[in-house]
């Protein structure tokens, strides 16, 4: 394998990590703050579909953006009244969110557009083009660093970059800030937090309602950057991993970013090569794409590394009277 | 859940309330994507239900959700999520189609008993890693059957494109054929007199599924091992007081909700297929989920919201038929409703029912003191 191989390799491994990122932290905010979320998949569905949708018809894909990020907040307010409000089950209200992002999408984009549930490919301002970094061109004639430069750090969608700079930010406001020490507060032990006098509800709505905003950058990267526009159920089980890259990150940010790279870079060697040899064993591609899965279940079990819930994730808040 | 609500409004008119809610706003949907949802509605139910072919389809659909159903059900007892059906019922399907695949059964009645034993022996044991996951190690079993539903995808497409595949069939990923001799009998045979055609996929397995039905019955409310689930789902400390394992009850409930997941096998693998194909659920794992729901985790309950969504299944058929507007699609809407509705959104109207019989109830019991206070006086 040649050096440009391995850098093509890396950057399609950021490319496909990038929506992971975004879902793996948007389930990490929700999840901190003791709303267990499975419907990740389905608000990253429901925003590539709504942001694609949108951007086939102005023509903007900024205003494709801002559509598709709207509609992951409209279910992730769906599932804020569910699970917080009514005090129902996450987990119900999750696979309920799936399903209706699922059939929605498809149902609406038929009566739209009529294409048999895929909106328009989308062309030139309708979708996030490529940004080439300053300086790109100029350095890509220096060997090995220039090239991994402008091959695998310039050249990609804005939004790769936004994914990226999430991770300090969020960081940053779990562990440095007033909202971020009562968010983690309120997935430990909300009814110290309501002793404090801050609002236990009002706390896990605001997580509630950022886990919708990532989600909608996810899935408006999907529609738009990575993608050209939306087809039925692309999001693929993305939504799945993602979760699986928070219990294998730990609910940490920065593990996040680790866990998303590498499932990321899985799923790139899958595309890539339809077997992989390795030591003398053929591994058929299947088993790449079930990686994750295990790797989560594996790490789940304890067997390496105990992944460690927030205490009260799961768990609807009864005020005492 | 406490005595404040009447039986009838548990288990009646509160699923009844959630549905006509779901119904209602699938009805918004349909309306704001300009059709009208009255005809669609008419459509759905005289397409599933108004003629003998509309039934051999509705009532297909139905047996596959009573599986399903019943397997979420049990586990909903001991209080555990099990999403895992799909994954489940895809190897059950794979049990069925070795055992149909590698036996020469002599007549379809052996048959159907082997493939019951294989695809029950193969969905308990898909489901007893994330139970015994759950049961020795704590890994919540959400999460570990949602993983296992991927591993379980991923390990069918492997062994259908690799190893199980026909040389020669064309490409497609699937079994060969299963012989002549166990092809169950399907409604024609049975009941020709009923109307039904000969390609109708309804066939014999509906009666397993009303009998598992019944053993789920028994299982739950007949039996030491149901009183036991029961009392670990109601409260795991009070079990373990008991003197009830947590282990052997998180294992057993588990693998029979595996065990009836994976027998849907016997209903769209042997039955339908007769051979085994990608994906041989279609979504039956999850459509479980909203029978167990609606259902209210009973038998009877099960059998009915499976044959409802086996109306809407074989109903959307025809609507996306009739009205090209509304594709099959409107279903996972409606599915996802139920679910909505019923499961997450359930105190949206419980709490209300609740203040209402509780008021109802105050208003006799109001004269109570007075009467005590004469007594005493006198």
């Amino acid at each position: 394998m040649s050096f440009l191989e391995i850098l093509q390799i890396l950057e399609s491994s950021l490319r496909l990590a990038t929506p992971l990122l975004l879902a793996c932290l948007a389930g990490l905010f929700s999840e901190r703050a003791g709303i267990f979320d499975i419907g990740l998949e389905g608000k990253m569905l429901a925003s590539a579909f709504m942001s694609a949708a949108v951007a086939a018809y102005t023509g903007d894909v900024w205003i494709g953006l801002v559509a598709g990020i709207f509609a992951s907040m409209v279910l992730a307010a769906i599932h804020g009244v569910a699970s917080i409000t009514f005090r129902g089950n996450q987990l119900i209200s999750g696979v309920a969110i799936n399903f209706l992002a699922a059939g929605l999408a498809v149902v609406i984009s038929q009566a739209w557009f009529g294409l048999g549930g895929r909106t328009p490919q989308l062309q030139g301002p309708s979708r996030f083009s490529e940004v080439t970094l300053p300086l790109a061109d100029a350095v890509s004639s220096v060997p090995f660093l220039g090239a991994i430069y402008a091959n695998l750090i310039s050249g990609h969608a804005i939004l790769v970059y936004v994914a990226l700079l999430c991770v300090p930010v969020t960081w940053w406001i779990l562990y440095r800030t007033r909202f971020g020490l009562r968010l983690r507060a309120v997935g430990e032990n909300p009814a110290a937090v309501d002793t404090a006098g801050v609002s236990v509800v009002g706390l896990r709505y605001a997580a509630v309602m950022i886990c919708g905003l990532l989600c909608g950058l996810a899935g408006a990267y999907l529609a738009t950057a990575l993608g050209a526009g939306f087809v039925k159920d692309m999001s693929a089980g993305r939504g799945f991993i993602a979760l699986a890259a928070l219990i294998f990150a730990k609910w940490r940010p920065w593990y996040a970013l680790g866990a998303t790279l590498l499932f990321g870079l899985l799923e790139a060697l899958g595309n890539r090569f339809q077997t992989v040899e390795l030591l003398g064993v053929t591994i058929p591609t299947q088993f790449m794409q079930a990686l994750p899965y295990i790797l989560t279940v594996v790490i789940l079990a304890g067997f390496v590394g105990k992944a460690i819930p927030p205490r009260a994730g799961g768990e609807p808040y009864v005020k005492e009277r | 859940m406490n005595d404040t609500l009447p039986k009838w409004v548990d288990i009646l008119l509160i699923p009844m309330i959630n549905l006509a809610l779901a119904l209602f706003v699938s009805g918004i949907v349909v309306a704001l994507i300009g059709e009208n949802p009255f005809e669609a509605l008419a459509i759905l139910v005289n397409g599933a239900v108004g003629s003998a072919y509309g039934w051999g389809y509705t009532l297909f659909y139905a047996t596959n959700f009573i599986f399903t159903g019943l397997g979420v059900a049990v586990a909903f007892h001991a209080r555990m999520f099990n999403i895992g059906g799909e994954g489940q019922a895809a190897i059950g399907g794979l049990g069925v189609a070795l055992v149909l695949l590698f036996v020469p059964w002599p007549h379809w009645s052996l048959a159907l008993l082997a493939a019951t034993l294989g695809a029950a022996a193969f969905g308990a044991a898909w489901a007893s890693i994330p139970a015994y996951l759950q049961a020795r190690r704590g890994s919540h079993i959400v999460i570990t059957t949602i993983m296992f539903n991927f591993i379980a995808s991923a390990l069918m497409v492997y062994l259908l494109s690799r190893v199980l595949l026909v040389p020669g069939a064309g490409g497609a990923p699937e079994t060969a054929r299963f012989a002549e001799a166990v092809r169950l009998p399907s409604a024609y045979d049975i009941a020709p007199w009923l109307g039904f055609r000969r390609s109708t996929p309804l066939n014999i397995s509906f009666f397993l599924a009303i009998a598992s039905c019944i053993f789920v019955y028994l299982l739950i409310w007949r039996t030491r091992l149901g009183y036991e689930i029961r009392s670990f789902g109601k409260s795991e400390p009070g079990a373990i007081y008991a003197g009830i394992s947590p282990f052997k009850i998180t294992m057993i409930a588990m693998l029979i909700s595996g065990a009836l997941c994976g027998l849907m096998a016997t209903n769209s693998v042997m039955g339908e297929a007769e051979r085994l194909v990608i994906d041989p659920v279609q979504g039956a794992g999850f459509v479980g989920i909203a029978v167990a729901l609606m259902g209210r985790s009973h038998p009877v309950g099960v059998f009915l919201a499976a044959l409802l969504f086996g109306v809407l299944y074989q109903g959307g058929a025809e609507v996306e038929f009739e009205i090209p507007a509304i594709t099959r699609e409107m279903i996972v809407v409606i599915q996802a409703l139920v679910i909505l509705f019923t499961g997450a959104l359930d105190n949206m109207v419980r709490l209300p029912m609740e203040r209402l019989f509780l008021s109802m109830r105050r208003k006799p019991e109001a004269p109570m003191p007075t009467r005590t206070e004469e007594k005493a006086g006198s």
